[in-house]
């Protein structure tokens, strides 16, 4: 029963770190259909930040707290400017949109290895984080709680934004029917920027939170920029709910058969499942229905 | 339809291309053993000769194999400074192998073929060796290999400067034994030299009365532990035997604290984290832990003094040093001591000249097998402290030979 439980726990806390990897790409994916393969270096340049803050102020909490919201200025910008040099050009080829940005993408990895060097750097976890409780037997690693909490915390800041404000507003009419919101008077190269942005900044606050867990380097996002695109592809795009029930969904699975089986057959099994599910609803979990033709 | 005539085109200039690289290779190697009976001949007219640095400087392994690239330039750099090797300057000629195989044996071609190198130095992972190693042999020329490997490999144009395993995982057997952990579980990345080091750890247990509890890989990169770390607690294993590589120790690590697991509860042993990789870790979660290596930078003697004090000053007072950094330093130097016993840069000569060739190197006396073409090494048991640094917690007192078939130890016969 506890190892049902401690197992069930990990599925989760492996769903969080998916969801927040995989939230930003569900603005720029899968709101705007853009094939962002520099999405993983806005996470290590989230992370990056962390290091920079923590190098430059002392207290771990403090530089953490910090580093949440400028890790989403700093990579938010970064995606910007990219939407504004390249992306937008592309909008109509987006298959040299997925070539571009995997260039940019090599170019950024560079870029931060003649900045910080190549080995890994580190940052010191608060001592609050490092720590666990135990709950009846089951032990909850205190920094994947606190990278659960703030996935939902990002789910739900999405949520609100894309439901209530005028911006929201904004990007799910583009989202729906791009020349209808433009002669309707919506400028919708600055709703694409924008939601460029918001969705860039998140891959930096989903950098700053797997600093808890994992290495922080030049290639660090390359190794989850493929588990983002599954989410966002299983849970259908241009649905932030169906992400959610994904990244949950693939995260317990993934840790239940890693446990009975190896890890290498596990994500053989998941991959498989994807894709069998994928042959039984191409369009993933959710979709949009509209009724513009394009 | 105009995607799938496009494709074919495609298909077709790489075919093409492909027959050309093909044509180019085989001419590169007619004109080779024409000019010379040691293969693509070496350019050694000049005042100075060329030397190959094959190292990633880009890509996943870039992290460690950069600094192996430091520790050779320091190497070259101080030999020249004392005069070069018999009267020649060496002239190092660096390529990237981009952490990417192919590109390995393309680079190891072109040092070989256009820049006319009388020797290289470099790769860490085996799977780059496997790809160079029939480039090397085609052209009879040497390559120096500075890593730790699994051992089962002799060719006979490779030097292996780094341990193989009865100088790194047997010893490491032997002291886990000596300290009654005898319930093991393995966790390693998923390739050639975790799967072949578990396989020996398997044999060795089985002869010495050890358990192997569990067994765990993890793909080459993988960040997620959570799973690995929670059947790792639930083993009842009194230790655990990592041979995880690059940045998946980091995620490894981190977890292991997070799930309450310390080095007194649960002691890990690595034979892949040195200096470089504890710093890139963090010591917070590697304080305590054992490593497994022939070389400290904290291993005491002149010669390492001096190495530590070379490097810091050419690269750093922050840069530690390293079990594969100070072997690729003395590669170079048991090359440059080869060729001056030869007389002549010629491979054959060198190979013959190997046999016996000793060094006082930081990590101790070392002495190459002219046979295995190995080098005969200290074992060192190490614990990693809170300032970052190992200090050696046991050693095998005398330098042991090469073995990398594990031919005298009876457990193994049912390995090679």
């Amino acid at each position: 029963m506890t190892v049902i439980l401690n197992q069930s726990f990990t599925g989760i806390s492996i769903g969080a770190v998916l969801l927040l990897i995989a939230l930003g790409l569900t603005l720029t994916f899968g709101q705007m259909g853009v094939i962002n393969m520099a999405h993983g270096e806005f996470i290590m340049a989230g992370a990056y930040t962390t290091y920079v803050l923590q190098k430059d102020i002392s207290g771990a909490g403090v530089s953490l707290l910090i580093a949440l919201p400028l890790a989403f200025l700093v990579a938010g910008s970064l995606g910007a400017l990219l939407e504004w040099l390249l992306i937008r050009r592309l909008y109509t080829r987006p298959l040299d949109t997925l070539l571009v940005t995997w260039g940019v993408s090599l170019m950024l990895q560079q870029l931060a290895r003649d900045i910080f060097g190549a080995p890994n750097v580190q940052t010191h976890a608060p001592d609050l984080l490092t720590g666990n409780i135990s709950v009846g037997g089951i032990t909850l690693a205190n920094n994947r709680l606190f990278i659960l909490g703030l996935a939902l915390l990002c789910v739900l800041g999405v949520t609100l934004i894309l439901r209530l404000t005028p911006l929201g507003r904004r990007i799910r009419a583009v989202v729906q029917n791009r020349d209808l919101a433009e002669v309707s008077g919506i400028a919708t190269g600055r709703v694409d920027r924008m939601t460029f942005f918001i969705g860039s900044g998140l891959a930096g606050v989903a950098g700053v939170a797997l600093t808890l867990v994992g290495p922080i380097g030049p290639t660090m996002g390359t190794n989850y920029i493929v588990d983002a695109f599954l989410v966002v592809v299983v849970g259908g795009i241009a649905q932030l709910k169906g992400s959610v029930i994904t990244a949950f969904a693939l995260g317990v699975l993934q840790s239940v058969l890693e446990y009975s089986t190896t890890v290498s057959v596990a994500k053989v099994i998941v991959l498989v499942a994807i894709v069998a599910f994928l042959q039984w609803r191409p369009q993933g979990l959710y979709t949009l229905r509209t009724r513009s033709l394009a | 339809m105009s995607g799938f005539s496009m494709s074919r085109r495609g298909l077709l200039a790489g075919a093409s291309a492909f027959g050309a690289t093909a044509a180019l290779s085989a001419c590169g190697a007619k004109t080779g053993s024409a000019t010379s009976s040691s293969g693509a001949k070496a350019d050694t007219s000049g005042d100075t000769v060329k030397v190959g640095l094959l190292n990633s400087l880009s890509g996943t392994m870039a992290i460690s194999e950069v600094t192996v690239h430091n520790a050779l330039l320091l190497a070259v750099k101080e030999i020249n400074a004392a005069g070069g090797v018999l009267g020649k300057k060496l002239k190092p000629i660096s390529q990237d192998g981009a952490s990417d195989w192919p590109t390995f044996a393309e680079k190891a071609e072109a040092l070989i073929t256009d820049d006319k190198v009388v020797a290289t130095f470099g790769c860490w992972t085996s799977a780059s060796r496997k790809a160079v190693k029939p480039v090397f042999e085609r052209y009879k020329s040497l390559l120096f290999y500075p890593v730790q490997y699994e051992g089962l490999e002799q060719s006979p144009y490779i030097f292996y400067i780094g341990a193989t395993t009865n100088q790194q995982i047997v010893p490491a057997l032997d002291y886990l034994k000596k300290q009654g952990l005898t319930r093991l579980y393995l966790v390693g990345s998923d390739y050639v030299f975790p799967r072949t080091a578990n396989k020996i750890i398997k044999a060795y247990a089985e002869a010495n009365g050890m358990t192997v509890v569990g067994e765990d890989y993890a793909p080459l990169g993988s960040t997620e532990f959570s799973t690995i770390v929670n059947k790792v607690k639930d083993a009842g294993a009194d230790a655990v035997f990592n041979t995880l590589n690059g940045d998946s120790n980091v995620a490894f690590f981190k977890e292991y604290k997070s799930a309450g697991l310390t080095a007194k509860s649960l002691p890990v042993l690595s034979v892949s984290i040195a200096e470089e990789e504890v710093k890139s870790i963090g010591t917070q979660y590697l304080e305590g832990q054992l490593t497994a290596w022939n070389y400290y930078e904290t291993t005491p003697g002149a010669a390492n003094t001096e190495f530590v004090k070379a490097y810091q000053a050419a690269y750093g007072a922050d840069k530690p040093t390293s079990d594969p950094m100070e072997a690729a330093y003395i590669s170079v130097y048991l090359w440059k001591e080869m060729v001056e016993k030869a007389g002549s840069f010629d491979v054959a000569k060198v190979k013959k000249a190997s046999a016996g060739i000793e060094l006082d190197a930081p990590e101790g006396k070392v002495t190459v097998d002219g046979t295995t073409q190995h080098v005969h090494k200290t074992a060192r048991i190490g614990k990693i402290g809170s300032d970052g640094l190992i200090t050696e917690v046991w050693n095998s007192g005398n330098p042991i030979k090469p073995d990398p078939y594990l031919k005298d130890y009876d457990w193994a016969s049912a390995l090679s």
